[in-house]
C-alpha cells in the first residue's frame, strides 16, 4: 500500500479580476475631479506587498473651503428635490455598487489588505444595501422622526464626514447614505491610507448624475480632517476613528453650534458560558477578533470564559487559529490579510511586547511563514491575563485576543463593564432568559447573542461612554441627519 | 398597399405564475370607452369564474409561507425591480389610461408616473414597517416583551373602477411588501393597466402564485371571496352593495377587511404610503421571554 499524501494545501486561488487605478486622482468637488489648491499628493500603497497603486490629493484649509462651498450651494436645490426623487439617486447607486461590485471589492482588497473573501462578501453588498435601506427612508420620515407637529423633518444641512481605513467603503456607505436620505449634502473625508473605493464610489456619483456638490470627497490626512471640522459652514460633524481623535474632535466643535456624533473605540467583551453551544462559540471568537485582522472597533477582544470551560475552550481556540491562513489577501483561500499599514503594526507589536512584558502568556502559530515584504501580524490570543493589564484595557486594533475566566454571571458582567469603552459584547449561552438577563445588565450599544459580527442597515450601531454616540443605521441613525 | 392590422389581444388569467385562460372557457370584450356605439373591442380578457379563483386562491397559499419569510430586504429589491419594469413601459400605460377616455393624456401620465413613483414607495416600507409600527413593550415584569409584524396570508384585493393602475398598485402592494400573497381583481371596466403589472411580475422576479391577476365580473367573484374560508383578509374598493356583501361573508370567518371608497383621492400620497396602508394585511405578533439568570 503506497503511502497516502500528506501534502493537504491548498492550491492558490488568486481573484484574476485587474482593477484599473489612476496613477493620480484628484480631489471630487462640485462633481468633478479637481487638481488640490494645496499642489500636494501623496502615496497609497498595497499593504500586503507595499508597491505603490496611486498618488491621492491632500487637501489643504482652501480645498476644503472649496467642497464645503460647493456643498453649501447645492443644498439649497437639494433639500427641495422631492422625497421620491431623491430616493431614485440612491437607489441607483445601490445597484451601480452591486453592478461593480467585484471591481469595488478587488480595490478595497488591494488598498486596505483585508481578505478578498472579506471584501467580496461583507464590505461591498453591505455597502450597496446601505444604499438601498436608506433610499426607501427618504419619503417615510415624518414617521421615523417626526417634528412637533406630525411632519416631516428638514435636513441638518452641510454635514462634513471623516471615516475610518478598517471599512472603507462600507463606511462611506454608512455616512453618506443616511445624510443624502434626510436630504443633507456631504463633504467626506476618507482616511488616507484607504481613499481608493471613496473616489471610486465617486465616479459612481458621477454615473447617476448626482446634483454636483451634494457628495464631495476630499483626500487627505489629518490636517485636511481637522480643517473640515473646524470650518464654519458646517453644520454637522460625524466621526468614525479612534476615541483619541474623536476627543480632539469633541474640544474643538464644543461652543459652536455644529451636531457631533462620533463612533470610536471599544474593548468589547466576548462572554462565553458553560451551557454554550461551545463549537459555535468558538467560532464566534474567531470572526470577532480575527476577521478583517481585528481591525474592527467592534471586536470582541477580551474573551471572558466561564471557568469550567475555559480549558476546552481554549484548547478548541487554539486548533481553530492552527487552521488560519495568513497570505495574500487577493487569494480567496486567505482568512488573514495584511495589516492596513507599517504605523498600525508597530503599534500592534507593541502591544503584544507589552503582554509579555506584563506577565501575560503569549499563543501563536509559530510555523506560518509570513511574506517578506508587506505589514503582517500573525493571530495570537494570551491567557494568564489580569484586567489591569495593558492588553486587557487598552484597544489594540489587531489580531491579538485577551483571555480571561469568570465563575459567575455576576462576575462575567462586572468584567464586562470593567471598562471605559461599551461598544459591543458578545454573550454565549442556550438559555434565553440568561441570554436577555446579561444583556440587560451590560453597558453596550451593540449586544449579540449566540453571535458575532451581525451588521444590518436597519440595525442601529454605536457605543454607550467613551465609544461614542449617536446610532448609524435603522429608524434611530435617522435622527443624527434631521434637523 | 393595405393597411397593416393590429393583432387584437386577449388578455389571459395570471395565477401561480403562469398565464392560463379560464378553465370556464369565458372570456370578455375589454370595451373601448371612447366608443359611442358601445360596440368596440380594446382588447379580450378572460374572464375568471369560481374555481379559477379557487386555484388562485391555492396558488397564493403555497406561495405565501416562504414569501413571508423572506428578508424585508429581498423584498424591497423585487417590487423595486418591479417599479422599474413598469417605468419601462410607462408610455404604453398612459396610452392604455388614455385610451379608456377617461382622462385626457397629461392626466393619463401623471396617473402613470405617481402609480410607478409610488411603488418605488412601498419598496421602501418591506425593511422598515417594523421599525415604526413593531418594537419592544414595557411591560412591569422581568420579560423581554417584543411585538412584531407579521404579513396575515393570503389577502382578496378588488381594485377601484377608476384609476386602474394607480388604484390597483395602492391596494395590492401594501400585501405584498409585507409578505402577503395576493389575488387581485383589476377594475373591470379598465383591466388592461394591471394586466401588463401582471406581465410585469414574472421579470421582476416575484415569485410564482403571490401575485394573482383575475379578470371577471364582481358580481360573480365577491360572494365566492366572501365565503372561501382559506383568504385571510380582503382589500376592497367596491361600491356599497358589494362592500355589504363582504361584510356578511366576512363575518362567517373573521377575514381581516379594509374597504376603501371607490371615489377616494387615489393621486394624493401621503395617506396611501404610510403605516395605515399596511391594517388589515399585518397582524402584530406579541412575544414574551423571559428574563433572568
Amino acid at each position: 500500500m503506497t503511502t497516502p499524501s500528506t501534502n493537504w494545501d491548498y492550491a492558490p486561488a488568486p481573484e484574476s479580476t485587474k482593477v484599473e487605478i489612476k496613477s493620480q486622482y484628484g480631489l471630487f468637488i462640485d462633481g468633478a475631479f479637481r487638481e488640490p489648491r494645496s499642489g500636494r499628493s501623496i502615496e497609497t500603497i498595497n499593504p500586503a506587498n507595499e508597491s505603490s497603486l496611486s498618488r491621492i490629493s491632500e487637501a489643504d484649509a482652501a480645498d476644503v473651503n472649496l467642497a464645503v462651498v460647493a456643498a453649501r450651494k447645492a443644498l439649497k436645490n437639494w433639500r427641495r428635490v422631492p422625497a421620491l426623487e431623491r430616493a431614485k439617486y440612491l437607489y441607483r447607486i445601490a445597484r451601480r455598487i452591486q453592478e461593480r461590485a467585484r471591481e469595488l471589492a478587488v480595490l478595497e482588497t488591494m488598498d486596505n489588505g483585508k481578505p478578498i473573501r472579506e471584501s467580496r462578501d461583507e464590505d461591498v453588498p453591505q455597502a450597496a444595501a446601505h444604499f438601498f435601506h436608506h433610499a426607501g427612508w427618504c419619503d417615510k420620515l415624518r414617521w421615523a422622526c417626526p417634528t412637533a407637529n406630525g411632519s416631516a423633518p428638514e435636513p441638518i444641512g452641510v454635514c462634513g464626514q471623516i471615516i475610518p481605513w478598517n471599512f472603507p467603503l462600507m463606511m462611506a456607505a454608512w455616512k453618506i447614505a443616511p445624510a443624502l436620505a434626510c436630504g443633507n449634502t456631504v463633504v467626506l473625508k476618507p482616511a488616507e491610507t484607504t481613499s481608493l473605493t471613496a473616489l471610486r464610489l465617486a465616479e459612481i456619483l458621477q454615473e447617476i448624475d448626482l446634483p454636483p456638490g451634494v457628495v464631495n470627497i476630499i483626500t487627505g490626512a489629518g490636517e485636511t480632517g481637522r480643517e473640515l471640522v473646524a470650518h464654519g459652514d458646517v453644520d454637522k460633524i460625524a466621526f468614525t476613528g479612534s476615541t483619541d481623535v474623536g476627543r480632539a474632535i469633541a474640544s474643538t466643535v464644543a461652543g459652536t453650534k455644529k451636531r457631533l456624533t462620533l463612533e470610536l473605540g471599544g474593548k468589547s467583551p466576548n462572554i462565553i458560558f458553560a451551557d454554550a453551544a461551545i463549537d459555535q462559540a468558538v467560532e464566534g471568537i474567531v470572526s470577532s477578533i480575527w476577521a478583517n485582522q481585528g481591525q474592527v472597533c467592534c471586536a470582541g477582544s477580551r474573551l471572558l470564559v466561564e471557568e469550567s470551560v475555559a480549558d476546552e475552550v481554549i484548547e478548541k481556540l487554539r486548533l481553530r487559529m492552527r487552521s488560519l491562513r495568513v497570505g495574500d489577501p487577493l487569494d480567496k483561500n486567505t482568512d488573514i490579510g495584511a495589516i492596513n499599514s507599517r504605523g498600525q503594526l508597530d503599534r500592534i507589536e507593541s502591544f503584544i511586547k507589552l503582554g509579555v512584558a506584563e506577565g501575560a502568556q503569549r499563543h501563536d502559530v509559530s510555523d506560518v511563514a509570513l511574506p517578506s515584504k508587506g505589514f503582517w501580524c500573525k493571530p495570537c490570543f494570551f491567557t494568564e491575563v489580569q484586567p489591569a493589564h495593558t492588553i486587557a484595557r487598552e484597544e489594540i486594533f489587531g489580531p491579538v485576543l485577551a483571555v480571561m475566566t469568570f465563575r459567575t454571571p455576576d462576575e462575567a458582567v462586572s468584567r464586562a463593564n470593567n471598562t471605559m469603552y461599551g461598544l459591543s459584547a458578545g454573550i454565549w449561552t442556550s438559555r434565553g432568559s440568561k441570554a436577555y438577563e446579561v444583556a440587560r445588565q451590560i453597558k453596550s450599544g451593540v449586544i449579540w447573542c449566540n453571535t458575532f459580527n451581525q451588521f444590518d442597515p436597519a440595525a442601529p450601531f454605536g457605543g454607550y461612554r467613551e465609544s461614542g454616540f449617536g446610532r448609524e443605521g435603522g429608524r434611530s441613525g435617522l435622527s443624527a441627519y434631521c434637523a | 398597399m393595405t393597411e397593416r392590422s393590429e393583432i387584437t389581444k386577449t388578455w389571459k388569467l395570471f395565477i401561480g405564475g403562469a398565464f392560463p385562460r379560464s378553465e370556464s372557457g369565458r372570456v370578455a370584450p375589454v370595451k373601448d370607452l371612447t366608443d359611442r356605439s358601445g360596440g368596440k373591442a380594446l382588447a379580450y380578457a378572460a374572464q375568471a369564474s369560481r374555481k379559477d379563483l379557487r386555484d388562485a386562491v391555492e396558488a397564493a397559499r403555497a406561495a405565501q409561507e416562504k414569501w413571508a419569510a423572506s428578508s424585508g430586504y429581498l423584498r424591497g429589491q423585487i417590487i423595486y425591480r418591479l417599479a422599474e419594469l413598469l417605468d419601462g413601459r410607462r408610455e404604453e400605460l398612459i396610452e392604455v389610461v388614455r385610451m379608456s377616455g377617461r382622462v385626457g393624456k397629461s392626466k393619463a401620465r401623471t396617473e402613470v408616473e405617481v402609480a410607478i413613483d409610488r411603488t418605488l414607495s412601498f419598496a421602501g416600507w418591506c425593511d422598515k414597517l417594523e421599525s415604526v409600527v413593531g418594537g419592544r413593550n414595557a411591560v412591569a415584569g422581568p420579560f423581554h416583551c417584543f411585538s412584531q409584524i407579521e404579513a396575515t396570508g393570503v389577502v382578496a384585493v378588488f381594485a377601484p373602477e377608476e384609476f386602474p393602475l394607480i388604484g390597483f398598485l395602492t391596494l395590492t402592494l401594501p400585501a405584498i411588501a409585507c409578505g402577503c400573497s395576493v389575488i387581485a381583481m383589476p377594475s373591470s371596466v379598465e383591466p388592461i393597466p394591471a394586466l401588463i403589472v401582471a406581465e410585469c411580475a414574472p421579470s421582476a422576479d416575484i415569485p410564482p402564485g403571490v401575485l394573482n391577476v383575475l379578470t371577471g365580473l364582481r358580481e360573480e367573484l365577491v360572494p365566492v371571496v366572501a365565503a372561501h374560508r382559506d383568504v385571510d383578509a380582503v382589500v376592497a374598493s367596491v361600491e356599497p352593495e358589494m362592500a355589504k356583501i363582504l361584510q356578511l361573508g366576512v363575518a362567517e370567518n373573521m377575514k381581516r377587511v379594509r374597504l376603501v371608497d371607490p371615489q377616494a383621492k387615489f393621486l394624493e400620497d401621503l395617506a396611501w404610503s404610510s403605516p395605515s396602508a399596511f391594517q388589515a394585511v399585518t397582524e402584530v405578533k406579541t412575544v414574551w421571554h423571559t428574563v433572568g439568570l
